[in-house]
């Protein structure tokens, strides 16, 4: 089956014959339209900043230990409260063992020591920086995430999509992008409304809000339509019932309904660990719930997607990290540099990435947080070039000139 | 001392800074900006652009008094008595009265919890301000390890407050009967039922209750929420009744052209003094004056952290290790580049760097805690400084930073970047340039006087035009409060309305960057929000949004005749036509259908409704 033929089967019996969108029907119709099935980057953003050391432990650095008496998680020795050994010298969290498989398996890439080069340690300025891509620029108006999308003629109204009250910082600017808060409420609730607005915005001379509407009312037809079924995760895959899970499930959803998902994005809170982050076993706690839910949420939106994962790539990030020793509260105060997951099918992993700083007194960035090795613009730029496809990466990080790729994307 | 700076000459040194987009800017029409707008449209367009939208009657009074009377009054606020329904509305919101002292005490903020918690201050007076202070202080010892095992319950049950059929009432009873018991609870009792009410009941009632017991719902459910909902009650119901609109409309413009973010840390409490005493006092006055009021206000000193920007050899610590502070050059950069010159407007980063050693020492006492602005001499940089080409010399103190206001102030780049701002958000988005011009010549003329620059633009033949007639899309607010307005729906709870705005892509108050929201029509006309638009449109009219009421009987079963109650005008075509079908459809179901409410939802959320 060629790339063609499978996608008008797969969307129009999705979509169904008489109610076909018109950017749908252009899509499958048109001999020059776009092909919706297209690398797809999906963007987690851990707010309130993860403890990264605590996350991918340096189970082989002496200095963790010293400087985590009560909250380290213990070296490897096969417990289920031990890390979980990745290469000898770093290993997951024990909360995140569902994502071992996937490490094994060569499709996660894991980047320690990597963040923002701007010293803020403050959430406000440090969300503000990673989501505009400009580090130390406040009054950058729009989004690296935004910007990685490649213009283009025709494109779906669903290209960028906010599983989000808001548009998220990160997804706004010059090209459209949808806030869905729940997929279920992206319509007019009132049946005799919809079909009215529709058509007052299909024949108004307003030329901004024709374009709009009509864009609108395409994405809400693509939107009831792939809702039309009950939507079953493939495989058996059993999101989380958080926020996080069921973004990432609805996020699937899209994907596989072929309708012209570019980017996607979603965030998950309460990482801001000041107190009690690890509980007496380190399999319990704050960071362990939170863990547990990101990791059973990876693992079920890589399940579920199964071979579809060729196409895509999931990055995770947060504003910083934490600090190197643990504070009175057993907890840790705010740091500098952190960690960040690649997950996909193009990404190289089964790899701890990036230049260990070490933990030593003169090693640590202002004598008392993980130094920067890598940053932030290096990871998530190579996604942008080498698996988006977007060569412009002077417009997506301005004033960035000089990324250093990691070699993540194969 | 403003004038005697000489500014001609330092312009030479001036280096643009690399363009934020490098967007090429497209060839622009502006032909339509030389059509004169008839005159019977005239009223209808200073009314959408001067107002939150017209209110039934508005274009007959404004007729009656003349236009240009009545823009020369809204441009002298003093003198229109202002609306006694608009003062009963805001009387029950108590933190827009206060200091930021009596603020920061008054209500849970996390700073007030954290204080509170280690003894350092006395919990609120009020007492269902107390009781949430209290509750929060044990979850915050209790997260801590220290929880002291005290009883979570309220000093009276709720069963020996209420009877028991007065119980059921509240929770089985029909709205009236809620209503009513709720309307009667005894003066004397009444915080001590809205302490040992269970929250999900408080929730249930909120719309019901009269705006006095709502607030204390808010206060004990949502307890660091109640600033917050003060401001944005406020602005709803400022910009949906008061009679000095355009001054509600300069003080959203100026508030945001010096944006602050409500949950950045200490400004959760400092807001309220900020607009009250920063921003309204000078929205038609001195831009001077609103610079500095703005640049020694403890809101944006925190929010753009000035507060802990320090001249670092102050700071050295003795063992010759790096200081922990230093210089902070985040307002410098700004108050350049967002509040006066603009981002063109020819300064450089050692222009930056400059201006923010101007301003070390501008700061807060006890910034946590609602203290007021004061300048730290022991921090201030006392070198010499060179600002836009000027020489500061040495020790001049706290003197720096307002001879740095001076010369921003009387900055040509500045006259030019606040009359494009303006014309921006009043005439079109890409405003002539003649008309810029003529603007930035008023505003360099009477340094910087808004009321003469405003005056300049509201009698030009630009704002008089065709090319500016509809050319602005509504921003979420202005798109709310005008379907209020349009249809005179009664609000008695008017938060609900902020969150919609929210939903629209513009929350009040929690624009996180310093850059504010955009005017530019592009801006507000995304997927997600113009469904929003239409939803609330729909919803408005048909009485589902809880606390506003519309009286449906105004609305005629002639679509054409609602279309002109509500717009001002006739409706386009495209939008008569399409009502017509779907009132049509409606009526072959069921010849008896009352269609009032239906045509005018679907005229509010039409494409007409959006512009102004």
């Amino acid at each position: 089956m060629n790339r063609r033929i499978f996608l008008k089967s797969s969307a129009m019996a999705m979509v169904g014959v008489g109610s076909t969108p018109v950017w749908l029907s252009r899509a499958l119709y048109a001999q020059d339209a776009p092909s919706p099935r297209k690398t797809i980057l999906v963007a987690i953003f851990q707010r309130g900043a993860v403890d990264g050391l605590n996350v991918v432990v340096p189970h082989g650095e002496q200095r963790y230990y010293d400087l985590r008496p009560t909250i380290a998680v213990p070296r490897p020795d096969g417990t289920p409260d031990s890390a979980i050994d990745l290469d000898g010298f770093f290993g997951l969290h024990p909360s995140l063992r569902t994502l071992k498989p996937i490490y094994d398996s060569g499709h996660l890439a894991i980047v320690h020591a990597v963040g923002s080069p701007d010293p803020t340690r403050s959430h406000f300025d440090a969300q503000d920086y990673m989501e505009s891509g400009t580090p130390g620029r406040k009054a950058t108006t729009d989004g690296w995430l935004n910007r990685a999308l490649v213009t283009e003629e025709r494109k779906s109204p669903v290209r960028a999509v906010s599983f989000s009250a808001d548009l998220p910082r990160t997804l706004r600017g010059l090209n459209d992008a949808v806030a869905i808060a729940n997929l279920s409420d992206f319509q007019v609730r009132d049946p005799r409304g919809a079909s009215t607005f529709e058509s007052m915005y299909a024949g108004t001379m307003d030329k901004v809000l024709n374009g709009t509407g009509r864009e609108t009312f395409e994405a809400v037809k693509l939107m009831q339509a792939i809702q039309k079924q009950q939507y079953t995760p493939a495989h058996d895959a059993k999101y989380p019932n958080g926020r996080l899970g069921q973004s990432m499930r609805q996020i699937a959803q899209l994907i596989k309904s072929d309708v012209g998902l570019e980017v996607a994005f979603t965030d998950v809170g309460g990482w801001d660990t000041h107190v009690n982050e690890v509980g007496p076993k380190a399999s319990v706690g704050q960071l362990p719930n939170l863990l547990n839910d990101l990791g059973q949420t990876l693992a079920a939106f890589c399940q579920d997607l199964g071979d579809r994962m060729a196409d895509v790539t999931v990055v995770t990030m947060s504003e910083f990290g934490r600090t190197a020793r643990e504070n009175g509260n057993r907890g840790t105060d705010h740091g500098h540099a952190n960690v960040m997951f690649a997950i996909g099918g193009d990404i190289k992993g089964g790899k701890v990435y990036g230049d260990w700083p070490g933990m030593a007194d003169e090693q640590l960035y202002e004598s008392r947080d993980l130094n920067l090795t890598t940053d932030f613009r290096d990871v998530l730029g190579e996604l942008v070039t080498r698996h988006l496809g977007n060569r412009q990466i002077a417009n997506v990080f301005p004033g960035y000139n000089d990324p250093k790729f990691r070699g993540l994307v194969l | 001392m403003r004038k005697s700076l000489a500014l001609g000459l330092i312009f030479f040194c001036a280096l643009a800074l690399p363009a934020r987009t490098s967007k090429k800017k497209p060839e622009i029409d502006y032909s339509q900006f030389q059509k004169k707008l008839p005159k019977d449209l005239q009223v209808v367009h200073a009314l959408d652009r001067l107002t939150f939208g017209p209110r039934p009657g508005d274009v007959e009074a404004v007729r009656k008094m003349g236009l240009k009377k009545w823009i020369d009054l809204q441009l002298h606020p003093e003198r229109i008595k202002e609306n006694p329904e608009l003062d009963k509305k805001i009387e029950p919101l108590e933190s827009l009265r206060m200091t930021q002292a009596e603020t920061f005490a008054s209500y849970p903020t996390p700073q007030l919890i954290r204080a509170v918690a280690v003894g350092r201050q006395r919990p609120p007076e009020d007492p269902v301000a107390r009781a949430a202070v209290e509750r929060q202080v044990r979850r915050f010892k209790a997260r801590q390890g220290q929880d002291d095992n005290m009883p979570m319950e309220p000093a009276v049950p709720f069963e020996e407050l209420l009877t028991r059929d007065q119980i059921r009432t509240l929770r089985t009873g029909n709205n009236d009967q809620k209503k009513e018991l709720l309307d009667q609870l005894p003066e004397e009792s009444i915080d001590d039922v809205v302490v040992a009410m269970p929250p999900p009941m408080r929730n249930q009632l909120m719309a019901l209750a009269s705006p006095v017991l709502r607030r204390k719902f808010m206060l004990a459910n949502q307890p660091q929420q109640v600033v917050f909902y003060d401001l944005a009650e406020a602005k709803l119901y400022r910009a949906i009744l008061s009679n000095r609109q355009l001054n509600e409309e300069l003080v959203d413009f100026w508030y945001n052209h010096f944006n602050v973010y409500i949950d950045k840390g200490a400004d959760r409490f400092l807001i309220p003094t900020y607009e009250r005493q920063a921003i309204r006092p000078h929205v038609l006055g001195h831009f001077r004056d609103l610079l500095e009021a703005t640049a020694s206000s403890p809101a944006m000193l925190f929010y753009l952290d000035n507060w802990q920007s320090v001249a670092p050899e102050t700071v050295k610590r003795p063992n010759g290790k790096a200081p922990q502070r230093g210089l902070n050059e985040n307002y410098a950069r700004e108050l350049m580049e967002l509040h006066t010159l603009g981002v063109d407007g020819g300064y450089t980063q050692k222009d930056i760097i400059e201006v923010a050693r101007c301003f070390t020492g501008w700061t807060i006492r006890n910034p946590q805690q609602g203290g007021d602005f004061f300048f730290n001499e022991k921090v201030h940089d006392k070198g010499q400084k060179i600002v836009l080409g000027v020489t500061i010399p040495a020790a001049g103190g706290k003197d720096d930073a307002e001879k740095v206001l001076d010369i921003l102030a009387n900055h040509p780049s500045t006259a030019k970047f606040i009359s494009k701002k303006l014309a921006q958000r009043f005439v079109a988005d890409n405003p002539p340039p003649e008309l810029l011009d003529r603007m930035a010549k008023t505003f360099e003329k009477t340094h910087g006087d808004i009321r003469e620059v405003m005056k300049t633009m509201l009698e030009s033949k630009e704002f008089f035009s065709a090319g500016a007639y509809r050319a602005k899309v509504k921003t979420p607010i202005e798109m709310i409060a005008s379907a209020i307005r349009a249809t005179d729906a009664q609000v008695d709870y008017a938060f609900p309305l902020a969150q919609r705005i929210g939903q629209l892509g513009e929350p009040l108050y929690r624009k996180q960057e310093p850059t504010g929201y955009s005017s530019a029509n592009a801006e507000w006309v995304s997927s997600a929000s113009l469904l929003g638009r239409m939803n609330f449109a729909l919803a408005l009219a048909q009485n589902k949004l809880p606390g506003v009421r519309v009286d449906i009987t105004r609305f005629s079963n002639d679509p054409a005749e609602t279309a002109r109650l509500v717009l001002f005008t006739d409706a386009t075509p495209q939008t008569r036509a399409a009502i017509d079908t779907a009132l049509a459809d409606q009526k072959s179901k069921d010849p008896k259908v009352v269609t009032q409410a239906l045509s005018a939802g679907l005229v509010l959320g039409s494409p007409d409704f959006q512009r102004r």
